[in-house]
């Protein structure tokens, strides 16, 4: 009465079969990932030394370090995180907390979409002729800060809005009907609630900013410059674009000279994102702030 | 009424909390309640009652003016609170907010501790010198508590969170949380319908409790809870109000058909 039936059987082994695949796909996508890491620490690894952390480029970038590049892509992704967070998680809480819902913010969201979309080349060609020589910034960090905002921008707002949609709505009604205004409502109960998802949209900008090449060659990334960065107004270089030319545009380079770059390259990268994860962990454990 | 709010401050408190005066209330073009003149007693415990959509709650909806955030709402008439108009142009939403408190079918507390969730209406309306409870926060949260029977539930814990209690606990936390700013009147949309008969029966007496410091209008779904737990009873129809009588007078003897029908479980 209860035993496997020829049916039993056959749906048992499809499903079987649909599990495998599913179980492969997602063993194919953590694949890549390993798989760079591992080449970078393999040929890389060999680099990293104090040294290499801590020098300035030597014998036209053949030996020494990445020291004013790696500062530069610190100052970079600094500078653009407070132009594009400010302005970005503002402009998701109007979207999403006082916004109606009707043509204008529509419209508003549609361009938003649409600047995620635009390919990083072409948003380095808007920062080069609004900042670089519109504005008079020259090629500069700010310039190029500017660029990566206005590139990651539509991230930030994303995610703002996304983690400030998901605070149930029954929080605010019964705010606003205890009398709170709007902004009483924002501040103490749906920020709180809402802030680890903001962050972790920040992080994925971080690491999104860090790794672009493209917006900053033109407006105030460089090859190679024996100064380090000292203010908004210079130029610097950058870990990605310092990789670029480490790997393509100098002969004679150690092998292993591009892959520690990129090996720092990712390290400053994970070392940003785990600063924020503990500090959304810490903002969790305390919920109030 | 004279629009200056010290002077309705001085008056003797009218004898009726809520007085509605041919109250039309269209969502869209959609009518929901037609020429509605209601009068609350003051201090009573009020229940509506009558079948999904009749317009009790679009009625209790409109005394604290939450209605009118839908946006597609039109309002027609009038309702006084405490003597005062609450649709004049003068009259601010959040005043209205306070002295009306409400208390909705779910519970629900905000994500934060007991002790917070009791104080963050009294934070909202302390500041500029509004009418609210004099105490210190631990006077005010203790007294609260106790008003509603809480007190040595969760006295031990008032820093957990508040959405970690169980739901009677919680909707008697949402009841609590509305007196540090001493409202005039509250209203309950089918406060017991998420909770058990024991949870129902602890809200129920919680309401005796509060009645003749408060004016209490509550809609429910549940007939013997109306009759149980109020004193004067409205049944509306269709957005009508039909009959609105002493609630042990309406389930004896009511004076329209369609109560008795309604009563009786002919239809509903």
């Amino acid at each position: 009465m209860f035993q496997a039936s020829a049916l039993n059987k056959r749906n048992e082994s499809v499903q079987k079969l649909y599990r495998m695949l599913f179980g492969m796909m997602t063993l194919m996508l953590i694949a890549p990932v390993l798989l760079i890491l591992g080449t970078l620490i393999a040929k890389g690894g060999g680099a990293i030394s104090w040294e290499f952390l801590f020098t300035a480029p030597t014998d036209g970038m053949r030996s020494g370090g990445v020291l004013p590049a790696l500062l530069g892509t610190v100052w970079l992704v600094m500078v653009a995180l407070m132009l594009s967070v400010p302005i970005g998680v503002c402009a998701a809480i109007y979207l999403s907390e006082y916004a109606g819902d009707n043509w204008f913010t529509r419209t508003i969201n549609l361009a938003i979409i649409n600047l995620a979309g635009v390919p990083s080349i072409v948003h380095a060609l808007f920062g080069l002729g609004a900042f670089v020589i519109f504005f008079g910034f020259g090629t500069s960090i700010l310039a190029a800060s500017l660029t990566l905002a206005v590139m990651t921008m539509p991230v930030v707002i994303v995610a703002t809005r996304e983690s400030l949609q998901a605070v149930p709505q029954a929080f605010r009604e019964a705010c606003w009907n205890m009398g709170a205004t709007r902004w009483q409502t924002i501040r103490r109960v749906v920020l709180p609630n809402a802030i680890t998802g903001i962050l972790t949209g920040v992080i994925l900008e971080v690491s999104r900013t860090a790794g672009e090449t493209a917006p900053i060659m033109f407006t105030g990334a460089v090859f190679f410059t024996p100064f380090l960065p000292e203010s908004v107004m210079d130029q610097t270089m950058a870990l990605s674009l310092h990789l670029f030319v480490a790997a393509t545009q100098v002969p004679g380079i150690a092998d292993e000279v591009p892959f520690g770059i990129a090996l720092v390259l990712i390290g400053l990268v994970l070392t940003m994102n785990s600063a924020s994860i503990a500090f959304r962990m810490w903002l969790r454990g305390k919920k109030k702030w | 009424m004279s629009a200056a709010p010290a002077a309705a401050l001085l008056q003797p408190s009218p004898e009726y909390a809520i007085d509605t005066k041919k109250l039309n209330l269209w969502y869209g073009t959609f009518q929901a309640l037609y020429d509605v003149d209601l009068r609350i007693r003051q201090g009573m415990i009020t229940s509506m009652i009558g079948p999904s959509g009749c317009g009790k709650s679009t009625y209790l909806r409109s005394v604290n003016r939450i209605n009118e955030r839908l946006g597609y709402v039109r309002i027609e008439g009038s309702i006084d609170v405490m003597g005062q108009n609450i649709y004049d142009p003068g009259v601010e939403l959040i005043q209205v907010r306070k002295q009306v408190g409400m208390v909705f079918q779910r519970p629900n507390p905000l994500p934060i501790s007991i002790r917070d969730n009791i104080l963050f209406s009294h934070r909202l309306h302390a500041k500029g010198g509004g009418d609210v409870h004099q105490g210190t926060p631990d006077e005010i949260v203790e007294e609260s508590l106790r008003t509603v029977l809480l007190w040595d539930k969760v006295k031990d814990r008032l820093k957990r969170k508040a959405t970690e209690l169980s739901l009677e606990e919680q909707q008697k936390l949402c009841i609590a949380r509305l007196l540090p700013v001493k409202p005039k009147l509250l209203l309950m949309d089918e406060p017991c319908s998420a909770l058990d008969p024991k949870g129902t029966e602890a809200v129920e007496e919680l309401l005796w409790e509060l009645r003749g410091q408060y004016t209490i209008l509550i809609v429910t779904h549940n007939m013997a809870q109306a009759r149980r737990a109020s004193e004067e009873c409205i049944f509306m129809l269709m957005g009508k109000v039909v009959e609105h009588a002493p609630t042990e007078e309406m389930f004896v003897t009511p004076t329209h058909q369609e109560t008795a029908d309604y009563i009786e479980g002919r239809f509903g």
